[in-house]
């Protein structure tokens, strides 16, 4: 065959995305549910093959705030982590937005709050997607629900970043970082040399080289009026990514006359209690937002002008419900099955929850 | 053809890698497969299980409520998977971290003893290759050719030696089942 | 030469730095800053490093470094700017980098950050800027405030048993087998600014033949913190600070 069908963890998939894409420098500190990361780069030794740096950091604000160093210089750097642990690099990825510097944070969410638990969880959506850390700000959040998606939202998001030059957020669930399916890698390609960086990153401090004046890369601004100025332009960008970069799939929506919106691992166990409703003669369909900042919000108003009721189902309290709510203009009843502290429903839950919410749908 | 198998016992008995292989088994013979494992603090002692899905179509949901197949491996996994194997379906089960035998009659239930099976073989770690044949004795899945290549790509290289005596463990818990 | 010989003979003795800007700083007039500031423009110029320099600033008085020495430069959160060095510096090893950071910022809410750096032997120089008070929010107890020393959040002066002892960060990281070269000098005198400039000439050194983490802790005054002249606040530090904070090398190997 021509590309090679790999079998691993979706965590390790993005280890081996990485190296593949040409990534400078990965960043991190280990935490369950996501440590085969940095312990599947450290076994690849990619410093030996591509040069790309590896570093187990001193703690996640350390590892954020290399980031934060290496994504200032051009470099296309990488962290990540789980929950309790992308709350300490809020700082930072505050002032990675700031800066305007593109930089890749994976997010494989486990339960919380606090301590919480290390089981799979999807309880970080607000914090992904409102912000985070302090000040008026966005990334751009991928949702994955394959290990195939875990690998090939690497290159999007290293994409993503550098073209609107802001942090981009793979956000995974416990289950999709830790299953194993297969997953077909992207092909290697080089790192960005010196004199690339220096053409597509004119802003990099990277050393003066020649160049007549210096780069500063800061995120502050004392002066109101300018700082004004400095976040018009953030929104503008977030304006251009709203525009042109929400990602979404649809299954069997042709014909909807209810509908699932779900997102990640979650999507996937709806879509077989969707299999087990369309059996029964419940005809409903699934909205599976990929960017969940930006959020496919136009497309959910169309769907509801069609479907008699909505139903998320997130494992939380109920998050991605009120950017639902706000997309469908309260058109339809939406309301919201989820499950919390790290207990993942099988798909008869999401079934029984369908109609429950909706027991006129069974005729 | 679709299989959805849920296989659980102690941390430390081998389900996870038994599963593994079985899913390295289902790409070597260009099957589409999901491992999920129950992930955590429970790597030795505690209960473990993982759930493999071997299926010649796409796959949906890697998590199920009801399974073709489970191979449980002590009470605990027993008491928690029993009703949960659908009507028709297959559970292979060894005696002898188990006191209370499956209570199920719409089910094929197959024990293995492949504890003592393992002592005899003079090797305890045979003990999940010995559960894996009996599995792929009474439910096909995959070919034996693909097992042994799949555990050419988990094993590492320094552990192939080993490759001779897990097929033969294989061997046996077909015959034993 | 008396002075109106010198100027006729267009003689120049002493001059602004090429690479510190012609502009005003907003360090307050007698400030320690404004000397060491000098002290890396005159030296990154005579060793022909200001292409592959980059410096990392701090949050706290010398956040606005990067308004005055013409190199590239990361403004980095507080505390954070060693790790921001690190990678730097490891993903452009040719690149001299150099952090900028005070009291606070290296001994208090970055200590973790400075001491993973300096334990790894990044090839980074820190400059370390102890003032014994938080200049830029007006005052407060520093983590190497002294015993007895009053500050707007210790205003009858630093108790042990409330705020704990001054810490002596250079002497803890010189116990790191990451560092090659951690010494302790002041700027109060024209004599120690030429001592400061030779120990931070040899810190760069370090960094280009990549020997190791090296630490210049400048011992400097706070005049407007402290509440006294500049006159007064270096007879100050000469007395009470040295004492705590004695001048010289901790370790150089």
């Amino acid at each position: 065959m021509a590309e090679e069908v790999k079998l691993m963890k979706g965590n390790e998939a993005i280890a081996h995305a990485a190296i593949r894409y040409g990534c400078d420098g990965y960043f991190g500190y280990p935490i369950t549910p996501q440590s085969e990361l940095l312990e599947t780069l450290e076994d690849l030794m990619p410093w030996e093959s591509t040069g790309m740096v590896v570093l187990q950091a001193e703690s996640e604000v350390a590892a954020i705030n290399m980031v934060y160093g290496g994504a200032a210089s051009g470099k296309a750097v990488m962290t990540s982590s789980s929950s309790p642990g992308v709350s300490l690099k809020q700082e930072g990825i505050s002032y990675i937005a700031a800066a305007e510097l593109p930089a890749l944070i994976v997010n494989v969410m486990r339960g919380g709050p606090g301590l919480g638990t290390i089981q799979p969880s999807q309880a970080d959506y607000f914090q992904a997607t409102k912000g985070g850390g302090h000040g008026d700000y966005h990334l751009i959040v991928l949702a994955p629900a394959t290990v195939q998606e875990m690998a090939d939202f690497v290159g999007l998001g290293f994409d993503l970043a550098f073209k609107y030059r802001t942090p981009a957020m793979i956000l995974a669930d416990g289950i999709v970082g830790q299953m194993m399916e297969k997953v077909v890698l992207p092909e290697p390609r080089a790192r960005r040399t010196d004199a690339e960086i220096a053409e597509q990153c004119p802003w990099a401090a990277t050393g003066r080289h020649g160049r007549a004046h210096r780069n500063v890369v800061t995120s502050l601004e004392l002066e109101p009026a300018k700082m004004e100025v400095n976040n018009i332009r953030l929104q503008e960008t977030y304006s251009r990514i709203a525009a042109s970069e929400v990602r979404y799939k649809e299954y069997h929506t042709e014909d909807a006359e209810y509908l699932i919106v779900a997102f990640g691992t979650v999507a996937r166990i709806s879509l077989k209690a969707i299999e087990d409703a369309r059996a029964a003669g419940i005809k409903v369909g699934l909205l599976r937002p990929i960017t969940l900042w930006p959020f496919p919000s136009e497309r959910l108003l169309e769907l509801s002008k069609q479907v008699k009721g909505i139903l998320t189902v997130e494992l939380n309290a109920g998050q991605m419900i009120e950017d639902v709510k706000l997309a469908t203009e309260f058109n339809v009843p939406v309301h919201h099955f989820g499950r919390m502290g790290g207990i993942v429903p099988n798909p008869g839950e999401v079934y029984d929850a369908l109609v429950k919410h909706f027991p006129e749908a069974i005729k | 053809m679709k299989e959805e198998i849920i296989i659980a016992g102690f941390g430390g008995q081998g389900v996870l890698s038994m599963g593994k292989i079985l899913a390295y088994a289902g790409l070597m013979d260009n099957l589409e497969v999901t491992w999920m494992p129950s992930y955590g603090p429970e790597q030795r002692g505690g209960t473990a299980n993982v759930t493999v899905i071997v299926s010649d179509e796409q796959i949906s949901s890697p998590v199920l409520d009801t399974y073709d197949t489970a191979v449980l491996l002590n009470q605990q996994s027993l008491d928690k998977f029993e009703n949960k194997v659908k009507t028709g379906g297959t559970i292979i089960y060894d005696p002898s971290g188990i006191h209370r035998a499956p209570e199920r009659t719409d089910v094929k239930v197959v024990v293995v003893d492949a504890m003592t099976a393992a002592i005899e073989m003079n090797n305890a770690k045979t003990y999940n290759m010995i559960l894996l044949g009996a599995l792929l004795k009474q439910r096909g899945l995959v070919s034996v050719d693909a097992v042994v290549k799949g555990l050419k790509k988990t094993l590492p290289e320094r552990h192939h030696h080993l490759i001779p005596l897990n097929e033969q463990a294989i061997k046996r818990g077909m015959e034993l089942a | 030469m008396n002075s109106e010989e010198i100027i006729k003979n267009g003689t120049i003795v002493y001059q602004r730095p090429r690479l510190l800007d012609e502009r005003n700083t907003h360090y307050c007039p007698g400030c320690s800053h404004g000397v060491v500031h000098r002290i890396l423009a005159e030296l990154i110029d005579e060793m022909g490093i200001e292409d592959k320099t980059v410096g990392v600033a701090p949050v706290g008085c010398a956040v606005f470094a990067y308004n005055y020495i013409d190199v590239d430069w990361v403004e980095a959160a507080h505390g954070r700017a060693p790790a921001v060095a690190t990678a730097l510096s490891r993903l452009n090893p040719e690149d001299v980098v150099f952090t900028y950071q005070g009291d606070g910022d290296l001994a208090a809410i970055g200590t973790a950050e400075t001491i993973h750096a300096a334990n790894r032997g990044e090839n980074i120089v820190i400059i370390f800027i102890n003032n014994a008070i938080y200049g830029m929010t007006g005052g407060q107890m520093a983590p190497t405030t002294l015993l007895g020393q009053k500050t707007a959040t210790t205003p009858y002066g630093r108790r042990a048993d409330l705020n704990g002892y001054p810490v002596k960060m250079s002497d803890i990281l010189a116990t790191l087998d990451g560092t090659c070269y951690v010494t302790r000098q002041a700027v109060h005198t024209p004599a120690a600014v030429r001592k400061a400039k030779a120990a931070i000439r040899k810190a760069f050194e370090n960094a280009i033949a990549k020997r190791g983490t090296s630490v210049v802790e400048i011992v400097s005054t706070c005049n407007s913190g402290w509440k006294l002249t500049p006159v007064q606040s270096n007879e100050w530090m000469a007395k009470n600070m040295f004492e705590k904070y004695p001048l010289g090398d901790l370790k150089n190997i």
